[in-house]
């Protein structure tokens, strides 16, 4: 079969080349050979076609396909992107699609005619004034439109934005949620991480106590949410594509994106028609092997009290590990074991059991 | 009739030393491998250039096999891949990484770095300058064989078992610092870093060598200004790449220490393997700092000479004067500045400080104006041309659409908030593969085409060259144009499958056509590929100008031997784009021509420089002429 293949190859070949060999056989006999080439007005043509051709399915796909490729956004600071990238795509098609139509109407125009001379025109100070100007003008305003959304974007969060912990490593996510108790991220430490501690929880610090975590991201609807993010390994980069949200994620720092969410799942499921809709996290810093697969699944709750409910019913990560429990300092045992939720009557139990947890400092 | 060779020198006399030097001593291997003579060393980057434009468009096209049908059974590559195919005929995930890097190292480096310049830079600089070879010979025979070397390592590192570089050209640690994140962090990076310190002295040598030739070497009468916008371009390129690649080698050089000597440069607080790393106070945001303070000049570095290129080609077939030659080198010198001060917009969402952000937005949408300002000129001047499509001429105007097409882009990535989204998907693929990848493509092949005549005395095939540029041409578009459309929907840049996610689950369709037109354009190479060899043996005699160009090159014998010129060095009195000058004879009036000779078409302020001519004592000889 291969052996088929190969030999159709060459024959094609073979006769490819018998005809590019006739062809420079016939040029030469006619000696056509100075000058412009026959293929000229071809050329010009040919580039009218493609300008034409090209500007046509540019319109067409861009408009016949506007739902597939313009994501729904769903969040504040979203709409003030989208709406700066879809004027500076306005202006810019404008440009492009002015320039393109006149660059190839030149060739088009001024292609070669025997005997005609161009025109010996060497520059033209106000022309260029004209176009040096113009752009930077128009250039001027899209920076400052984009400036004032960026700092906006990258300001301070308020004092009541819900705080999440995002923590990426290859190749999955895990989220974590300061308790409902203190509402206070506990502090953590890379050397603590091992096979259950698995976000170096410092269990000297009693705002770790309540901390839980998810394997989904939960988001209150219409509330700010301010996004910690950090990384165990390599970089990994938040991608909250409906969100309009995109941060790095590094090792050694605390990156953070604030924003307010504007459409519950349910909202975007009513919108989209989709009822199986869902929003996602994804990956966009190379990471590795599983780069592609680190999705993380994305929940919108449609009030702040039903966020709040499904906080409440979570359980804090000492409370489903509580051989932790031996790591917290004594005398802040029975604290942890309120905050956690741990029943007291177990202590003993807990505290008497052997130790489980392979001590690593 | 064009096979008819002239050779107006070889009557004249031969009192210098270099215009006998060259039939008569050397070697096959001082000729031809270890030679210090220009014009054969841009040959030899040239040739390695094109080897390494086949390898990393044939990477490009495997792993567009993958995103464009992630159905197929690809065992019929396991010849070639080996262990690289999953038992089911699939591209391993880990490999599919190794071909996206080893596919933008070569691109960006070895093709449009090494081959563009190595060749351009080498073989026209002395002949537009009207210099016998470059200020060092010998600097240039070893800024070559370094490259080589580096070649040599780059491509050895394809065949190790661990498999070569693989977290991306950029090469952010810690993923390329640490062997246990990914298998190749191990070998093959280190093999990446070795090749690349090497290029990075190979890219020096050659740089320092440009910079001094255009400095100091330039023929009596050529002034800055009236050198041709190629030399410019040239000349601001090296500078650029002299001041940026040893911050590449910094950075390099650290995270070699990184991974080799325990030091925390980039590194810091990392679990990973099952173990915590001892290195801490690092950051990996410094080496991307280092990264792109190389990283976005170099986008200049590839793109500067083919604007160069272009400027001279464009000129040359629309038979007029480049539009505001002083807008032009002004314009590159602008862009050649700012370059250096927006390394940072790649980096608006890594942790970077965001007031930082708000800088570089500034700085970086400044570079648009002169960007610009360069798409105008070179609309206009076609303007009132009588524009002949060359091979080569096709080329650039396809370099002029692309510039524009990629180039608008850059307004919505450079635009911070806008960035936010945009960042890593396919719309900054679509963004810098056309305004960055295909533009210095197509500028080097025009190059290609229209220097073929002087490198090899022979034409290459105008029609095979016309098929090459429309299927390249609309190829090209068939597959960065849609990436936009992909980019705006988010979908990641370096994913393997999109499969996992609902979110990217669409365009299938769009991906088979981009895959479907990448083969096409990779195939459209051959025939590229066979018009240049069969032309260098076969092809038609060129005459000394064949495209009827003004530049001092073309004064040169059909195949210049050492040394350049046989006689003197032509003295220069104009400016290189005197096209279709009214009242001249001709519709070009080459640069060494003196106003004393044509009076009828001499400008008012010429006409007085006639008096300077003969007073300089600049005598003209007429064998000079044409």
């Amino acid at each position: 079969m291969s052996l088929i293949i190969g030999l159709g190859v060459v024959l094609v070949l073979a006769i490819l080349y018998l005809i590019f060999r006739i062809g420079n056989l016939v040029s030469l006999v006619k000696g056509k050979e100075d000058g412009v080439s026959s293929w000229n007005t071809v050329n010009a043509y040919l580039m009218m076609l493609f300008m034409i051709g090209s500007l046509v399915a540019f319109t067409w796909y861009s408009f016949a396909h506007f739902d597939s490729y313009n994501l729904p956004v769903a969040s504040e600071h979203g709409a003030v992107t989208d709406y700066l990238f879809w004027i500076t795509m306005a202006i810019t098609v404008v440009a492009f699609v002015i320039i393109t139509i006149v660059m190839f109407w030149f060739t088009f125009k001024y292609r070669y005619v025997e005997g005609r001379r161009a025109s010996f025109i060497a520059d033209d100070h106000k022309l260029e004034i004209v176009w040096t100007v113009i752009p930077a003008i128009v250039l001027a305003l899209l920076i400052f439109s984009g400036l004032r959304a960026w700092n906006d974007i990258t300001g301070p969060a308020s004092k009541d934005a819900v705080v999440i912990e995002l923590i990426g490593q290859q190749f999955l996510w895990t989220a974590r949620y300061p308790g409902v108790k203190d509402s206070q991220l506990g502090k953590h430490n890379y050397q603590m991480i091992d096979a259950s501690n698995e976000f170096g929880l410092d269990l000297s610090d009693k705002n770790t106590y309540d901390d839980f975590k998810s394997l989904e991201l939960h988001l209150p609807k219409g509330k700010e949410v301010q996004l910690m993010i950090r990384a165990k390994d390599v970089l990994h980069s938040v991608f909250l594509p409906h969100f309009r949200l995109k941060m790095d994620a590094v090792p050694g720092m605390h990156t953070t994106f604030k924003f307010i969410p504007t459409k519950s799942t349910a909202d975007m499921r009513a919108e989209t028609g989709n009822p199986n809709f869902n929003y996602e996290m994804a990956c966009t810093e190379i990471c590795g092997r599983g780069h592609f697969s680190m999705r993380f699944p994305v929940f919108v709750h449609d009030t702040v009290e039903d966020y709040e409910k499904w906080m409440a019913s979570q359980e804090a990560w000492l409370k489903q590990n509580p051989d932790y429990l031996q790591r917290v300092p004594a005398e802040l045992r029975e604290a942890a074991m309120i905050k956690a939720g741990i029943p007291m009557d177990s202590k003993e139990a807990i505290l008497a059991s052997p130790v489980t947890v392979t001590a690593k400092f | 009739m064009a096979t008819i060779d002239i050779h107006p020198h070889t009557t004249t006399e031969h009192h210098d030393d270099h215009g006998h030097e060259h039939e008569h001593h050397g070697n096959f291997w001082t000729n031809y491998v270890f030679c210090e003579d220009h014009k054969v060393i841009a040959k030899q980057f040239l040739i390695t250039g094109m080897a390494w434009a086949l390898i990393g468009g044939t990477l490009s096209v495997l792993f567009r096999l993958q995103l464009g049908f992630p159905e197929a059974d690809l065992s019929w590559l396991k010849p070639i891949l080996g262990g690289w195919l999953t038992p089911e005929g699939k591209i391993d995930p880990e490999f599919y990484l190794a071909l996206v890097t080893m596919h933008g190292t070569i691109m960006v480096f070895f093709v449009l770095t090494a081959g563009l310049s190595g060749t351009f830079s080498n073989f026209l600089i002395p002949l537009q300058i009207g210099a016998r070879d470059m200020a060092s010979g010998f600097m240039n025979m070893l800024s070559y064989w370094f490259f080589f070397l580096s070649s040599v390592i780059m491509f050895t590192s394809l065949f190790i078992s661990t498999g070569p570089a693989s977290g991306g050209w950029v090469i952010y640690p810690p993923l390329s610092a640490l062997p246990q994140a990914m298998q190749g962090s191990g070998l093959g990076m280190t093999l990446w870093l070795v090749a690349m310190a090497l290029f990075i002295v190979s890219s020096l040598l050659g740089g320092i060598n440009y910079i001094t030739t255009v400095i100091n070497l330039r023929t009596k009468g050529m002034s800055f200004t009236k050198l041709p916008l190629t030399i410019w371009a040239f000349f601001f390129t090296a500078i650029i790449g002299v001041l940026s690649f040893p911050v590449l080698f910094a950075a390099a050089l650290l995270l070699i220490f990184d991974r080799s000597f325990g030091t925390s440069f980039y590194l810091s607080d990392i679990y990973i393997g099952g173990e915590a790393l001892p290195n801490q106070g690092g950051s990996p945001i410094l080496f991307q700092h280092l990264f792109w303070f190389l990283g976005h000049p170099e986008v200049y570095i590839v793109l500067l000479p083919a604007l160069g290129i272009t400027s001279e080609i464009i000129a040359t077939n629309s038979r007029k004067p480049i539009f505001g030659y002083k807008a032009m080198v002004g314009s590159m010198l602008f862009i050649a500045i700012l370059s250096f001060v927006v390394w940072a917009h790649h980096m608006f969402v890594t942790g970077m400080n965001p007031f930082l952000g708000s800088i570089f937005t500034l700085l970086t949408l400044i570079i648009a104006v002169p960007s610009a300002v360069k798409i105008f000129n070179y609309v206009t001047t076609l303007w009132k041309g009588n524009i002949r499509f060359t091979a080569a001429m096709l080329f650039s105007i396809g370099l002029v659409s692309f510039f524009l097409t990629g180039g608008i882009t850059g307004i919505f990535l450079g635009n911070s908030a806008i960035d936010i989204q945009l960042h890593d998907t396919y719309f900054v693929v679509a963004h810098f593969h056309l305004v960055m990848g295909s533009a210095s493509f197509f500028g080097m092949m025009a190059g290609v085409y229209h220097w073929f005549p002087k490198m090899f005395g022979r034409m290459l095939n105008e029609k095979l060259g016309t098929i090459h540029f429309w299927l390249t041409f609309v190829g090209v578009y068939l597959v960065f144009f849609p990436m936009h459309y992909i980019g705006i929907a988010g979908f990641p840049r370096r994913y393997y499958s999109w499969t996992n996610f609902e979110t990217f689950s669409g365009f299938a369709d769009l991906n088979m056509l981009v895959s479907v037109a990448a083969i096409i354009t990779l195939s459209a190479q051959f025939i590229f590929l066979f018009n240049f060899i069969y032309s260098i043996f076969r092809g038609k005699v060129a005459s000394a100008n064949p495209w009827n160009s003004n530049t001092l090159e073309w004064t040169t014998p059909r195949s210049p031997g050492h040394g350049n010129w046989p006689g003197e060095i032509p003295t220069v009195y104009r400016w290189p784009y005197d096209y279709s000058k009214p009242g001249a004879k001709d519709d070009f009036i080459p640069q060494h021509i003196p106003y004393s000779e044509t009076p009828e078409s001499n400008l008012p302020h010429e006409n007085e420089l006639v008096k300077l001519e003969m007073n300089d004592g600049a005598i003209v000889v007429e064998s000079n002429k044409h």
